[in-house]
């Protein structure tokens, strides 16, 4: 008895240092972040930093603007390419796929998580850079092929499965009484599903959205590989950037004294974007369970 | 002429016949009670009237079901028409999560009106006709899902008035609700019957006594007895009726 007891007590615990783990693992990556980062933001000045449109480490010029700016293109775009077809297929997975390609179609979609990302980078280097470049020579517009159009397309793909993932969820949650109701009043498929079922599905729509942005912004190797890499603020969507991501794995081998700080700070401006991009579904979330 | 007849039906689930060989004839601006136990077909038949038996997987259909004479699972038949002019309410309330002015709105703006004055005036007179527009006229733009039970079956009830139907067909319009809702439900139901045909299934046989004209008892996917409420719940032909209506079984 005694001992049945002591061994559900000491269990406990064990649970509970498992738990505290990964409580311990953010606070000290925070912790890290942003005891180096915050006095480099001292050391280059915090406007200059964030708004200078200069990286140039040898004269020690850090502006990390241009790479703000693209990280936030590729990220705009690849939601472009990617929300409208993930919440289609989504949809076409919900209320339309047939049983017999059901299981395959899911599968497929679930697989395209568990894909490394190199082999992304490795799949728009070999497809999505040559297709982009013979497009930009019929275009006549003067371009290599990796760009942010490119990497906005890889990206787009990356984000479909928790994009199709969170929505298909979030649909079937829909109660099915509002998809007779339609159906009574005379209402088609179609409308129904666009006008009362992905409306009343809205805030899982919308989380499985931001989780896609968290996984476009966060992003690198593929991003590394096919979105050209220069320090310069794109004039358009042919035109190469670096994102955020990019400039720390790119620079952080070689990089010392203040140039590593300014790598690190980098990556504090990253994880206060991933922040609020969490604050954001965890309002989100709130709203819908309110809401239900 | 009646306003729905029903010949020779069969229905079936897969392999299990759940409606054998019904024939019934409803007629307009009346007030139709299908009773019967849990699992008897009322439901079913119910749903043959607006095809929504469409939506379920397997499910087969023999015989006919005539709306003013036509077919309803006649070839050329479009089912969307169909559900405009046969509306239903269903058991549990499922207004949409959207406004009541846009809940309302819904069906017309489904067919076609745009209009907003047009359609200021249709959620009116719907809500007027569902005895609910005193209680929500002020609160048009906030949700629906914030009204009581009752209200939001009214509402639905509304909802069904706003296209402009023929037949409305009623789930147990009443059995998740509290006897005062439900009793201005019964009250709606019977002002109802003046522009439109109801058909109302129904577990509770005082309602059906309360509100309708014609009863059918069904049993086991059988249509057993159908006459005149009076008829059926003093003088029930068939033995089963008797029992039934009398709560020997059921």
């Amino acid at each position: 008895m005694k001992k049945s007891k002591f061994f559900e007590s000491f269990m406990k615990y064990v649970f509970a240092v498992a738990a505290c783990f990964s409580i311990a693992a953010v606070a000290l990556i925070c912790i890290f972040l942003f005891s180096s980062g915050i006095p480099t933001f001292k050391a280059i000045g915090l406007f200059k930093f964030l708004f200078g449109t200069l990286w140039r480490p040898g004269n020690d010029i850090y502006g990390i603007l241009p790479m703000i700016v693209g990280s936030l293109y590729v990220t705009a775009g690849a939601i472009l390419i990617g929300v409208p077809v993930g919440i289609m297929t989504s949809v076409f997975l919900t209320y339309y796929c047939p049983k017999k390609i059901y299981k395959p179609l899911k599968a497929a979609t679930e697989l395209l998580a568990g894909i490394p990302s190199v082999v992304y980078g490795f799949f728009g280097l070999i497809v999505i850079v040559p297709a982009i470049r013979n497009m930009e020579l019929a275009l006549h517009i003067h371009g290599k092929g990796n760009c942010i159009l490119t990497a906005s397309i890889i990206l787009g793909i990356m984000i479909l499965p928790s994009i199709i993932g969170v929505s298909e969820s979030a649909l079937r949650a829909v109660p099915h009484s509002y998809y007779e109701g339609s159906l009574a009043q005379g209402a088609t498929k179609e409308r129904t599903i666009f006008k009362v079922m992905l409306p009343a599905a809205a805030s899982g729509v919308l989380a499985g959205i931001v989780l896609g942005v968290g996984r476009a912004i966060g992003e690198t190797m593929a991003v590394v590989m096919i979105a050209g890499n220069q320090t310069k603020m794109p004039s358009s969507i042919f035109k190469g950037v670096r994102t955020m991501t990019a400039n720390i794995v790119m620079e952080m081998g070689y990089a010392t004294g203040l140039h590593r700080e300014a790598l690190i700070a980098t990556g504090v401006v990253l994880f206060v974007f991933i922040l609020l991009i969490n604050a954001f579904v965890a309002a989100i979330k709130k709203k819908g369970v309110e809401h239900a | 002429m009646s306003k729905i007849s029903v010949k020779d039906l069969d229905l079936y689930y897969g392999d299990f016949k759940a409606l054998k060989n019904i024939n019934i004839e409803i007629e307009p601006n009346e007030i139709t009670a299908f009773i019967g136990p849990s699992g008897c077909g009322k439901s079913t038949l119910l749903r043959c009237l607006n095809r929504m038996n469409d939506l379920v997987q397997g499910c087969r259909i023999e015989g006919n079901v005539l709306l003013d004479g036509t077919d309803i699972y006649g070839k050329n038949v479009d089912v969307n028409l169909l559900r405009k002019k046969v509306g239903m309410v269903f058991q549990k309330p499922n207004p949409f999560p959207m406004s009541i002015y846009d809940n309302i709105a819904y069906g017309p703006r489904t067919h076609g009106i745009k209009n907003k004055a047009q359609l200021d005036e249709i959620v009116e007179t719907s809500l007027k006709n569902a005895a609910i527009w005193d209680e929500c006229k002020d609160r048009l733009k906030s949700s629906a899902l914030g009204m009581s039970g009752g209200q939001q079956q009214r509402l639905c009830i509304a909802r069904a008035l706003a296209c402009q139907p023929e037949v409305i067909l009623m789930d147990e319009p009443t059995s998740a609700l509290d006897p005062i809702s439900t009793s201005k439900i019964e009250e709606l139901i019977l002002k109802l019957k003046k522009k439109y045909t109801v058909v109302i299934v129904t577990h509770n046989m005082q309602q059906a006594v309360r509100i309708s004209d014609k009863n059918a008892f069904f049993l086991l996917g059988d249509l057993v007895e159908y006459g005149q409420t009076d008829q059926i719940f003093s003088v029930p032909k068939d033995k089963r009726t008797e029992n039934y209506i009398t709560g020997r079984f059921g």
